[in-house]
Protein backbone atom coordinates (compact mmCIF):
# COMPACT_ATOMS: atom_id res chain seq x y z
CA UNK A 1 0.00 0.00 0.00
CA UNK A 2 1.67 3.23 -0.69
CA UNK A 3 1.10 6.49 1.09
CA UNK A 4 -0.95 8.39 -1.59
CA UNK A 5 -3.63 5.90 -0.12
CA UNK A 6 -2.53 5.73 3.61
CA UNK A 7 -3.66 8.74 5.51
CA UNK A 8 -1.05 7.53 8.15
CA UNK A 9 1.95 5.56 7.76
CA UNK A 10 4.54 3.99 9.96
CA UNK A 11 7.78 2.72 8.93
CA UNK A 12 10.43 1.13 11.16
CA UNK A 13 9.49 2.40 14.01
CA UNK A 14 11.19 1.86 17.44
CA UNK A 15 10.01 3.83 20.61
CA UNK A 16 12.19 3.22 24.13
CA UNK A 17 10.36 4.32 27.53
CA UNK A 18 13.42 4.88 29.87
CA UNK A 19 15.39 1.89 29.41
CA UNK A 20 12.74 -0.42 27.98
CA UNK A 21 12.71 -0.93 24.18
CA UNK A 22 8.88 -1.30 23.53
CA UNK A 23 8.38 -0.76 19.72
CA UNK A 24 10.87 -3.10 17.25
CA UNK A 25 10.23 -1.95 14.02
CA UNK A 26 6.30 -0.96 13.00
CA UNK A 27 5.08 -0.78 10.06
CA UNK A 28 1.82 0.60 9.53
CA UNK A 29 -0.63 1.81 6.90
CA UNK A 30 -3.85 3.28 7.92
CA UNK A 31 -6.10 3.85 4.87
CA UNK A 32 -7.53 7.51 4.08
CA UNK A 33 -11.50 7.54 4.59
CA UNK A 34 -11.20 3.87 6.29
CA UNK A 35 -11.45 2.46 9.36
CA UNK A 36 -8.48 0.09 10.67
CA UNK A 37 -8.09 -1.18 13.75
CA UNK A 38 -5.43 -2.03 15.90
CA UNK A 39 -5.78 -5.54 17.85
CA UNK A 40 -2.77 -7.72 19.65
CA UNK A 41 -2.39 -9.30 23.02
CA UNK A 42 -2.34 -7.23 26.28
CA UNK A 43 1.15 -5.84 25.93
CA UNK A 44 1.55 -6.10 22.97
CA UNK A 45 2.65 -2.34 22.08
CA UNK A 46 -0.65 -1.03 21.01
CA UNK A 47 -1.01 1.84 23.16
CA UNK A 48 2.60 2.81 22.70
CA UNK A 49 2.55 2.90 19.12
CA UNK A 50 -0.83 5.17 19.71
CA UNK A 51 1.17 7.54 21.91
CA UNK A 52 4.41 7.51 19.26
CA UNK A 53 1.86 8.48 16.53
CA UNK A 54 0.67 11.44 18.65
CA UNK A 55 4.59 12.58 19.75
CA UNK A 56 3.81 11.58 23.40
CA UNK A 57 6.73 9.48 23.36
CA UNK A 58 9.38 9.85 20.67
CA UNK A 59 10.04 7.19 18.26
CA UNK A 60 13.91 6.36 18.75
CA UNK A 61 14.22 5.10 14.88
CA UNK A 62 11.75 4.79 12.28
CA UNK A 63 9.38 7.81 10.36
CA UNK A 64 5.09 8.62 10.54
CA UNK A 65 4.05 10.18 7.98
CA UNK A 66 0.38 11.98 8.01
CA UNK A 67 -0.96 12.89 5.01
CA UNK A 68 2.58 12.22 3.41
CA UNK A 69 4.42 14.85 6.07
CA UNK A 70 7.17 13.60 8.44
CA UNK A 71 5.60 14.38 12.00
CA UNK A 72 8.14 11.91 13.72
CA UNK A 73 9.65 14.67 15.34
CA UNK A 74 6.83 17.02 15.79
CA UNK A 75 5.22 18.25 19.49
CA UNK A 76 1.84 16.58 20.54
CA UNK A 77 0.44 19.83 19.70
CA UNK A 78 1.21 20.59 16.57
CA UNK A 79 0.28 16.56 15.63
CA UNK A 80 -3.25 17.77 17.04
CA UNK A 81 -3.68 20.80 14.76
CA UNK A 82 -3.21 18.91 12.01
CA UNK A 83 -6.41 17.82 12.55
CA UNK A 84 -5.84 14.94 14.96
CA UNK A 85 -7.95 14.03 17.74
CA UNK A 86 -6.72 11.61 19.87
CA UNK A 87 -8.57 9.78 22.86
CA UNK A 88 -5.99 7.90 25.30
CA UNK A 89 -6.48 4.63 27.02
CA UNK A 90 -7.12 5.90 30.71
CA UNK A 91 -9.71 8.57 28.54
CA UNK A 92 -7.93 11.54 29.50
CA UNK A 93 -10.80 13.47 31.06
CA UNK A 94 -10.81 16.73 32.72
CA UNK A 95 -12.71 15.12 35.72
CA UNK A 96 -12.62 18.71 37.59
CA UNK A 97 -14.09 20.00 34.27
CA UNK A 98 -17.61 19.75 33.66
CA UNK A 99 -18.78 17.37 30.55
CA UNK A 100 -19.29 20.87 28.54
CA UNK A 101 -15.87 22.34 29.91
CA UNK A 102 -14.42 18.99 28.49
CA UNK A 103 -15.92 19.76 24.69
CA UNK A 104 -15.52 22.97 24.89
CA UNK A 105 -11.78 22.63 24.83
CA UNK A 106 -11.70 20.48 22.35
CA UNK A 107 -13.52 23.01 20.44
CA UNK A 108 -10.86 24.87 19.16
CA UNK A 109 -12.33 27.48 17.16
CA UNK A 110 -14.78 27.91 20.37
CA UNK A 111 -14.22 31.00 22.76
CA UNK A 112 -17.57 30.08 24.72
CA UNK A 113 -19.64 27.11 24.73
CA UNK A 114 -22.77 29.29 22.48
CA UNK A 115 -19.45 29.22 19.90
CA UNK A 116 -19.75 25.40 19.44
CA UNK A 117 -21.62 23.91 16.41
CA UNK A 118 -25.35 23.63 17.66
CA UNK A 119 -26.19 20.97 15.01
CA UNK A 120 -23.06 19.31 15.81
CA UNK A 121 -23.71 18.96 19.40
CA UNK A 122 -27.66 18.05 18.19
CA UNK A 123 -25.56 15.06 16.80
CA UNK A 124 -23.81 14.13 19.70
CA UNK A 125 -26.52 14.08 22.00
CA UNK A 126 -28.59 11.96 19.96
CA UNK A 127 -25.69 9.26 19.52
CA UNK A 128 -24.59 9.67 23.55
CA UNK A 129 -27.20 11.23 25.73
CA UNK A 130 -25.49 11.07 28.78
CA UNK A 131 -23.33 13.98 27.10
CA UNK A 132 -26.51 16.43 27.16
CA UNK A 133 -28.06 14.76 30.73
CA UNK A 134 -24.57 15.41 32.44
CA UNK A 135 -23.84 18.47 30.44
CA UNK A 136 -23.46 20.81 33.52
CA UNK A 137 -21.81 18.14 35.84
CA UNK A 138 -18.40 17.55 36.71
CA UNK A 139 -16.96 15.16 34.57
CA UNK A 140 -15.39 13.39 37.47
CA UNK A 141 -18.66 12.38 38.84
CA UNK A 142 -19.54 10.39 35.93
CA UNK A 143 -19.19 6.57 35.32
CA UNK A 144 -16.47 4.72 33.46
CA UNK A 145 -18.87 4.18 30.55
CA UNK A 146 -20.06 8.16 30.82
CA UNK A 147 -16.53 9.20 30.89
CA UNK A 148 -16.07 6.91 27.66
CA UNK A 149 -19.05 8.89 25.81
CA UNK A 150 -17.37 12.18 26.87
CA UNK A 151 -14.24 11.17 25.84
CA UNK A 152 -14.94 10.15 22.35
CA UNK A 153 -17.77 13.01 21.95
CA UNK A 154 -14.45 15.43 22.95
CA UNK A 155 -13.33 13.47 19.95
CA UNK A 156 -15.90 14.44 17.83
CA UNK A 157 -17.00 17.83 18.47
CA UNK A 158 -15.51 19.61 15.58
CA UNK A 159 -14.53 17.93 12.41
CA UNK A 160 -11.22 15.74 12.52
CA UNK A 161 -9.23 13.85 9.48
CA UNK A 162 -8.25 11.73 11.65
CA UNK A 163 -9.77 10.22 15.03
CA UNK A 164 -7.07 7.84 17.03
CA UNK A 165 -8.90 6.13 19.62
CA UNK A 166 -7.80 3.51 22.05
CA UNK A 167 -10.16 0.78 23.41
CA UNK A 168 -13.46 3.12 22.55
CA UNK A 169 -15.47 0.22 23.68
CA UNK A 170 -14.18 -0.31 26.82
CA UNK A 171 -16.82 -0.75 29.56
CA UNK A 172 -19.50 0.51 27.51
CA UNK A 173 -23.13 -0.92 27.52
CA UNK A 174 -24.07 -2.70 24.75
CA UNK A 175 -26.77 -0.44 23.68
CA UNK A 176 -23.97 2.59 24.39
CA UNK A 177 -21.59 0.47 21.89
CA UNK A 178 -24.57 0.74 19.34
CA UNK A 179 -24.36 4.11 19.28
CA UNK A 180 -20.50 4.05 18.92
CA UNK A 181 -21.30 1.62 15.72
CA UNK A 182 -23.59 4.10 14.58
CA UNK A 183 -21.27 7.23 15.52
CA UNK A 184 -18.05 5.77 13.63
CA UNK A 185 -20.18 4.67 11.00
CA UNK A 186 -21.65 7.87 9.84
CA UNK A 187 -17.87 9.66 10.61
CA UNK A 188 -16.60 7.09 8.13
CA UNK A 189 -19.18 7.67 5.88
CA UNK A 190 -18.38 11.44 5.92
CA UNK A 191 -14.39 10.29 5.03
CA UNK A 192 -12.78 10.54 8.52
CA UNK A 193 -10.10 8.44 8.81
CA UNK A 194 -9.73 6.34 12.34
CA UNK A 195 -7.53 3.81 13.62
CA UNK A 196 -8.68 2.12 16.68
CA UNK A 197 -7.24 -0.13 19.28
CA UNK A 198 -9.65 -2.09 20.48
CA UNK A 199 -10.37 -5.39 22.24
CA UNK A 200 -13.69 -6.29 21.39
CA UNK A 201 -13.46 -8.53 18.53
CA UNK A 202 -17.06 -8.75 17.55
CA UNK A 203 -17.18 -4.70 17.68
CA UNK A 204 -13.77 -4.69 15.49
CA UNK A 205 -15.05 -6.84 13.06
CA UNK A 206 -18.16 -5.41 12.56
CA UNK A 207 -16.91 -2.02 12.09
CA UNK A 208 -13.10 -2.55 10.70
CA UNK A 209 -12.14 -1.84 6.98
CA UNK A 210 -8.35 -2.85 7.45
CA UNK A 211 -6.85 -4.65 10.25
CA UNK A 212 -3.05 -5.09 11.35
CA UNK A 213 -2.37 -7.19 14.74
CA UNK A 214 0.83 -6.64 16.90
CA UNK A 215 2.79 -8.53 18.92
CA UNK A 216 5.55 -8.46 20.98
CA UNK A 217 6.19 -4.67 19.63
CA UNK A 218 5.51 -5.21 15.89
CA UNK A 219 3.05 -5.74 13.56
CA UNK A 220 2.57 -9.27 12.63
CA UNK A 221 -0.53 -9.46 10.59
CA UNK A 222 -1.88 -6.32 8.31
CA UNK A 223 -4.95 -6.41 5.71
CA UNK A 224 -8.69 -6.58 5.50
CA UNK A 225 -10.80 -6.91 8.22
CA UNK A 226 -13.20 -9.01 6.48
CA UNK A 227 -10.10 -11.69 5.80
CA UNK A 228 -9.69 -12.09 9.52
CA UNK A 229 -13.11 -12.18 10.23
CA UNK A 230 -13.56 -15.22 8.19
CA UNK A 231 -10.67 -17.10 9.14
CA UNK A 232 -10.74 -18.34 12.67
CA UNK A 233 -7.53 -19.93 12.40
CA UNK A 234 -5.95 -17.25 11.41
CA UNK A 235 -7.79 -15.28 14.51
CA UNK A 236 -6.48 -18.52 16.79
CA UNK A 237 -2.53 -18.08 15.97
CA UNK A 238 -3.01 -14.35 15.92
CA UNK A 239 -4.65 -13.27 18.68
CA UNK A 240 -4.86 -16.62 20.93
CA UNK A 241 -8.83 -16.79 20.34
CA UNK A 242 -10.98 -16.95 17.82
CA UNK A 243 -14.77 -15.50 17.19
CA UNK B 1 -19.33 23.06 40.34
CA UNK B 2 -22.06 24.17 41.03
CA UNK B 3 -23.53 25.03 44.95
CA UNK B 4 -24.73 21.51 46.09
CA UNK B 5 -21.17 19.95 44.87
CA UNK B 6 -19.07 22.80 46.50
CA UNK B 7 -17.02 20.99 49.12
CA UNK B 8 -17.90 22.80 52.15
CA UNK B 9 -15.79 21.15 54.83
CA UNK B 10 -12.30 22.92 54.24
CA UNK B 11 -14.04 26.42 54.05
CA UNK B 12 -15.82 25.84 57.36
CA UNK B 13 -12.33 25.86 58.59
CA UNK B 14 -11.74 28.87 58.68
CA UNK B 15 -14.71 30.38 60.67
CA UNK B 16 -14.61 27.50 62.61
CA UNK B 17 -10.83 27.87 63.87
CA UNK B 18 -11.68 31.92 64.52
CA UNK B 19 -14.87 30.60 66.41
CA UNK B 20 -12.57 28.03 68.80
CA UNK B 21 -10.23 30.84 69.53
CA UNK B 22 -12.73 33.60 70.74
CA UNK B 23 -13.09 32.03 74.38
CA UNK B 24 -9.30 31.58 74.29
CA UNK B 25 -8.70 34.95 73.79
CA UNK B 26 -11.49 36.01 76.01
CA UNK B 27 -11.86 39.45 75.01
CA UNK B 28 -13.89 40.22 72.22
CA UNK B 29 -12.58 43.33 71.09
CA UNK B 30 -8.63 41.84 71.21
CA UNK B 31 -10.33 38.66 69.38
CA UNK B 32 -11.42 41.46 66.26
CA UNK B 33 -8.41 43.01 66.12
CA UNK B 34 -6.82 39.51 65.95
CA UNK B 35 -8.86 38.03 63.35
CA UNK B 36 -8.75 41.00 60.69
CA UNK B 37 -5.00 41.34 61.15
CA UNK B 38 -5.21 37.06 60.26
CA UNK B 39 -7.44 37.69 57.51
CA UNK B 40 -5.06 40.44 56.18
CA UNK B 41 -1.89 38.38 56.41
CA UNK B 42 -3.69 35.51 54.64
CA UNK B 43 -4.80 37.75 51.82
CA UNK B 44 -1.52 39.12 51.58
CA UNK B 45 0.03 35.41 51.52
CA UNK B 46 -2.75 34.42 49.14
CA UNK B 47 -1.34 36.63 46.50
CA UNK B 48 1.76 35.56 46.59
CA UNK B 49 1.55 32.16 46.91
CA UNK B 50 -1.48 31.99 43.98
CA UNK B 51 1.00 31.87 41.16
CA UNK B 52 3.15 29.39 42.92
CA UNK B 53 0.13 26.85 43.26
CA UNK B 54 -0.92 27.15 39.40
CA UNK B 55 3.08 26.94 38.56
CA UNK B 56 3.41 23.72 40.37
CA UNK B 57 0.29 21.86 38.98
CA UNK B 58 0.77 23.07 35.63
CA UNK B 59 4.21 21.90 34.98
CA UNK B 60 5.54 19.98 38.16
CA UNK B 61 7.73 22.97 39.16
CA UNK B 62 8.74 23.71 42.19
CA UNK B 63 9.70 26.98 42.08
CA UNK B 64 11.86 27.71 45.53
CA UNK B 65 12.99 31.21 43.99
CA UNK B 66 9.72 33.04 44.18
CA UNK B 67 10.60 34.99 47.05
CA UNK B 68 12.84 36.63 44.80
CA UNK B 69 9.75 38.43 43.19
CA UNK B 70 8.37 38.98 46.48
CA UNK B 71 11.58 41.04 47.60
CA UNK B 72 11.63 42.76 44.46
CA UNK B 73 8.13 44.22 44.05
CA UNK B 74 8.39 45.63 48.03
CA UNK B 75 12.00 47.21 46.88
CA UNK B 76 10.45 48.77 44.00
CA UNK B 77 7.68 49.53 45.60
CA UNK B 78 9.88 51.63 47.97
CA UNK B 79 11.66 53.42 45.61
CA UNK B 80 8.75 54.98 43.80
CA UNK B 81 6.54 55.95 47.16
CA UNK B 82 10.05 57.47 48.43
CA UNK B 83 9.77 59.67 45.35
CA UNK B 84 6.22 60.53 45.68
CA UNK B 85 6.49 61.49 49.27
CA UNK B 86 4.31 64.60 48.60
CA UNK B 87 1.66 62.43 47.60
CA UNK B 88 1.88 59.53 50.30
CA UNK B 89 2.72 62.38 53.30
CA UNK B 90 -0.94 63.70 52.42
CA UNK B 91 -3.68 63.07 54.56
CA UNK B 92 -6.12 62.64 51.50
CA UNK B 93 -6.66 58.67 50.90
CA UNK B 94 -7.10 59.61 47.04
CA UNK B 95 -3.88 61.11 46.81
CA UNK B 96 -1.94 57.99 48.32
CA UNK B 97 -3.69 55.87 46.14
CA UNK B 98 -2.49 57.98 43.24
CA UNK B 99 1.08 56.36 44.83
CA UNK B 100 0.12 53.55 45.76
CA UNK B 101 -1.64 52.28 42.78
CA UNK B 102 1.25 53.57 40.15
CA UNK B 103 4.06 51.91 42.74
CA UNK B 104 2.11 48.47 42.84
CA UNK B 105 1.80 48.54 38.37
CA UNK B 106 5.65 49.59 38.65
CA UNK B 107 6.33 46.67 40.87
CA UNK B 108 4.11 43.79 38.84
CA UNK B 109 5.96 44.74 36.10
CA UNK B 110 9.70 44.77 37.39
CA UNK B 111 8.86 41.37 39.00
CA UNK B 112 7.01 40.08 35.71
CA UNK B 113 9.67 41.30 33.59
CA UNK B 114 12.36 39.43 35.91
CA UNK B 115 10.00 35.98 35.93
CA UNK B 116 10.33 35.79 31.99
CA UNK B 117 14.00 35.98 32.37
CA UNK B 118 14.12 33.59 35.62
CA UNK B 119 11.90 30.79 33.72
CA UNK B 120 13.66 31.37 30.78
CA UNK B 121 16.92 30.56 32.05
CA UNK B 122 16.64 28.95 35.11
CA UNK B 123 13.38 26.82 35.13
CA UNK B 124 13.32 25.99 31.30
CA UNK B 125 16.71 23.54 31.23
CA UNK B 126 15.48 21.94 34.37
CA UNK B 127 11.86 20.60 33.43
CA UNK B 128 11.24 17.56 35.01
CA UNK B 129 14.00 17.25 37.20
CA UNK B 130 12.85 17.96 41.15
CA UNK B 131 15.85 18.06 42.77
CA UNK B 132 18.32 20.32 40.48
CA UNK B 133 14.45 22.81 40.12
CA UNK B 134 14.88 23.66 43.91
CA UNK B 135 18.79 23.64 43.92
CA UNK B 136 18.59 25.87 41.02
CA UNK B 137 15.63 28.06 41.90
CA UNK B 138 17.10 28.58 44.97
CA UNK B 139 20.71 29.83 43.47
CA UNK B 140 18.28 32.18 41.78
CA UNK B 141 17.01 33.30 44.99
CA UNK B 142 20.44 33.97 46.43
CA UNK B 143 21.36 35.68 43.14
CA UNK B 144 18.57 37.52 43.10
CA UNK B 145 18.85 38.55 46.68
CA UNK B 146 22.86 39.57 46.25
CA UNK B 147 21.21 41.84 43.29
CA UNK B 148 19.31 43.46 45.29
CA UNK B 149 21.19 44.41 47.52
CA UNK B 150 23.69 45.81 45.52
CA UNK B 151 21.20 47.85 43.49
CA UNK B 152 19.48 49.46 47.39
CA UNK B 153 22.66 48.32 49.25
CA UNK B 154 21.99 45.37 52.03
CA UNK B 155 20.43 47.92 54.51
CA UNK B 156 16.79 47.74 56.19
CA UNK B 157 14.59 50.02 54.11
CA UNK B 158 11.59 51.66 55.75
CA UNK B 159 8.31 51.55 53.64
CA UNK B 160 5.91 53.71 55.95
CA UNK B 161 2.07 53.54 55.04
CA UNK B 162 1.24 56.17 53.48
CA UNK B 163 -0.53 58.77 56.04
CA UNK B 164 -4.48 58.12 55.21
CA UNK B 165 -4.12 54.59 54.98
CA UNK B 166 -2.40 54.65 58.76
CA UNK B 167 -4.20 54.39 62.13
CA UNK B 168 -7.10 52.35 62.86
CA UNK B 169 -11.03 52.46 62.48
CA UNK B 170 -13.05 51.79 66.07
CA UNK B 171 -15.38 49.41 66.81
CA UNK B 172 -16.74 49.44 70.01
CA UNK B 173 -13.58 48.79 71.74
CA UNK B 174 -11.62 47.44 68.90
CA UNK B 175 -9.32 48.98 67.02
CA UNK B 176 -9.14 47.49 63.39
CA UNK B 177 -6.45 48.96 61.16
CA UNK B 178 -7.11 50.23 58.03
CA UNK B 179 -4.47 49.36 55.87
CA UNK B 180 -5.04 45.55 56.93
CA UNK B 181 -8.84 46.18 55.48
CA UNK B 182 -6.87 47.59 52.55
CA UNK B 183 -5.08 44.28 52.16
CA UNK B 184 -7.98 41.85 52.25
CA UNK B 185 -9.84 44.32 49.61
CA UNK B 186 -7.15 44.12 47.61
CA UNK B 187 -6.68 39.97 47.98
CA UNK B 188 -10.25 39.72 47.65
CA UNK B 189 -9.99 41.83 44.42
CA UNK B 190 -7.26 39.35 42.99
CA UNK B 191 -9.45 36.54 44.40
CA UNK B 192 -12.04 37.58 42.43
CA UNK B 193 -10.20 38.44 38.90
CA UNK B 194 -8.70 34.88 39.15
CA UNK B 195 -11.72 33.15 39.80
CA UNK B 196 -13.26 34.96 37.31
CA UNK B 197 -10.39 34.28 34.80
CA UNK B 198 -10.19 30.48 35.73
CA UNK B 199 -14.06 29.88 35.29
CA UNK B 200 -15.27 32.06 32.27
CA UNK B 201 -12.35 32.08 29.94
CA UNK B 202 -10.65 29.63 27.75
CA UNK B 203 -7.23 30.33 29.09
CA UNK B 204 -8.48 29.88 32.47
CA UNK B 205 -10.00 26.81 31.46
CA UNK B 206 -6.84 25.59 29.84
CA UNK B 207 -5.04 26.11 33.02
CA UNK B 208 -7.42 24.36 34.90
CA UNK B 209 -7.08 21.49 32.74
CA UNK B 210 -3.13 21.64 32.42
CA UNK B 211 -3.19 21.33 35.83
CA UNK B 212 -5.10 17.99 35.75
CA UNK B 213 -3.82 16.49 32.46
CA UNK B 214 -0.96 18.63 30.56
CA UNK B 215 -0.31 15.61 28.63
CA UNK B 216 -4.59 15.56 27.05
CA UNK B 217 -4.17 19.39 26.91
CA UNK B 218 -1.36 19.40 24.35
CA UNK B 219 -3.28 16.19 22.48
CA UNK B 220 -6.16 18.58 21.98
CA UNK B 221 -3.60 21.06 20.28
CA UNK B 222 -2.46 23.53 22.92
CA UNK B 223 0.63 24.10 23.24
CA UNK B 224 1.29 24.00 27.03
CA UNK B 225 4.35 25.59 27.16
CA UNK B 226 3.22 29.07 26.47
CA UNK B 227 0.25 28.76 28.51
CA UNK B 228 2.82 27.93 31.59
CA UNK B 229 5.26 30.94 30.36
CA UNK B 230 2.41 33.41 31.01
CA UNK B 231 1.18 31.67 34.14
CA UNK B 232 4.71 32.01 35.52
CA UNK B 233 5.04 35.62 34.24
CA UNK B 234 1.64 36.43 36.14
CA UNK B 235 2.74 33.91 39.09
CA UNK B 236 5.86 36.48 39.41
CA UNK B 237 4.20 39.26 39.14
CA UNK B 238 1.19 38.68 41.59
CA UNK B 239 3.99 38.24 44.16
CA UNK B 240 5.72 41.47 43.31
CA UNK B 241 1.99 42.68 44.62
CA UNK B 242 2.19 41.32 47.48
CA UNK B 243 6.09 41.93 48.18
CA UNK B 244 4.40 45.77 47.89
CA UNK B 245 1.56 44.54 50.24
CA UNK B 246 3.83 42.46 52.89
CA UNK B 247 5.83 45.43 52.63
CA UNK B 248 3.56 47.94 53.72
CA UNK B 249 2.14 45.50 56.55
CA UNK B 250 5.71 45.36 58.00
CA UNK B 251 6.60 48.93 57.20
CA UNK B 252 10.08 48.23 56.29
CA UNK B 253 11.82 45.53 52.99
CA UNK B 254 14.65 43.73 53.99
CA UNK B 255 16.84 41.40 50.62
CA UNK B 256 16.10 38.48 53.08
CA UNK B 257 12.28 39.35 52.96
CA UNK B 258 11.66 36.69 50.06
CA UNK B 259 13.42 33.82 51.60
CA UNK B 260 11.18 34.67 54.99
CA UNK B 261 7.95 34.45 53.48
CA UNK B 262 9.06 31.75 50.87
CA UNK B 263 8.55 28.76 54.44
CA UNK B 264 4.87 30.24 54.81
CA UNK B 265 4.38 29.84 50.96
CA UNK B 266 5.10 26.21 50.40
CA UNK B 267 2.90 25.83 53.90
CA UNK B 268 0.15 27.31 52.37
CA UNK B 269 0.13 25.57 49.02
CA UNK B 270 0.71 22.25 50.71
CA UNK B 271 -1.98 22.89 52.76
CA UNK B 272 -4.34 23.94 49.71
CA UNK B 273 -3.49 21.19 47.59
CA UNK B 274 -1.15 21.82 45.10
CA UNK B 275 -2.43 23.53 41.52
CA UNK B 276 -5.74 24.60 43.90
CA UNK B 277 -6.31 28.26 44.18
CA UNK B 278 -9.19 27.75 46.29
CA UNK B 279 -7.28 25.85 48.28
CA UNK B 280 -4.26 28.21 48.71
CA UNK B 281 -7.00 30.97 49.69
CA UNK B 282 -8.07 28.46 52.24
CA UNK B 283 -4.51 28.06 53.65
CA UNK B 284 -3.53 31.23 53.68
CA UNK B 285 -6.54 32.10 55.54
CA UNK B 286 -5.87 29.73 58.18
CA UNK B 287 -1.77 30.00 58.23
CA UNK B 288 -2.59 34.43 59.24
CA UNK B 289 -5.22 33.37 61.59
CA UNK B 290 -3.37 31.04 63.30
CA UNK B 291 -0.12 32.93 63.06
CA UNK B 292 -1.97 35.71 64.88
CA UNK B 293 -4.16 34.19 67.51
CA UNK B 294 -1.14 31.49 68.52
CA UNK B 295 1.53 34.97 68.73
CA UNK B 296 -1.08 36.52 71.29
CA UNK B 297 -1.79 33.26 73.15
CA UNK B 298 1.50 30.82 73.61
CA UNK B 299 3.55 33.68 71.53
CA UNK B 300 6.67 30.58 72.24
CA UNK B 301 4.98 28.24 70.00
CA UNK B 302 3.65 31.07 67.24
CA UNK B 303 6.85 29.79 65.11
CA UNK B 304 6.23 26.33 64.90
CA UNK B 305 1.85 26.72 65.16
CA UNK B 306 2.02 26.66 61.25
CA UNK B 307 4.05 23.66 60.68
CA UNK B 308 1.46 21.68 63.60
CA UNK B 309 -1.47 23.61 61.57
CA UNK B 310 0.05 21.92 58.16
CA UNK B 311 0.42 18.57 59.54
CA UNK B 312 -2.70 18.34 60.90
CA UNK B 313 -4.46 19.15 57.67
CA UNK B 314 -2.41 16.56 56.25
CA UNK B 315 -3.35 13.71 58.16
CA UNK B 316 -6.96 14.54 57.40
CA UNK B 317 -6.47 15.26 54.09
CA UNK B 318 -3.09 13.76 52.44
CA UNK B 319 -3.31 15.56 49.21
CA UNK B 320 -4.50 19.36 51.14
CA UNK B 321 -7.82 20.70 51.18
CA UNK B 322 -8.81 20.80 47.33
CA UNK B 323 -6.64 17.93 45.38
CA UNK B 324 -6.20 18.40 42.64
CA UNK B 325 -6.62 15.20 39.88
CA UNK B 326 -3.21 13.62 38.89
CA UNK B 327 -0.79 15.40 40.88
Amino acid sequence: MNSNVSMLSLRGVHTHIGAYHILHGVDLEVPRGELTMLLGRNGAGKTTTLRTIMGLWQASQGSVQLDGQDITRLATPAIAQRSVAYVPENMGIFADLSVKENLLLAARQASHAAQMDEARLQWIFGLFPAVQKFWNHPAGKLSGGQKQMVAVARAIVEPRDLLIIDEPSKGLAPAIIQNMIAAFEQLKAAGVTILLVEQNLAFATRLGDSVAVMDNGRVVHAGRMADLAADKALQQSLLGLAL
Amino acid sequence: MNFKELDWKPLALVPALALVTLPLVGSPSTWLTLTVAGLAMGMIIFIIASGLTLVFGLMDVLNFGHGVFIALGAFVAASVLGAMGDYTGSADLWRNLLAVLPAMLIAMLVAAAVGLAFERFIVRPVYGQHLKQILITMGGMIIGEELIKVIWGPQQIPLPLPEGMRGAWLLGDAAVEKYRVVAVLVGLAVFAALAYTLSRTKVGLLIRAGVQDREMVEALGYRIRRLFVGVFVVGSALAGLGGVMWGLYQQNVIPQMGAQVNVLIFIVIIIGGLGSTGGALIGALLVGLMANYTGFLVPKVALFSNIALMVAILLWRPQGVYPVANR
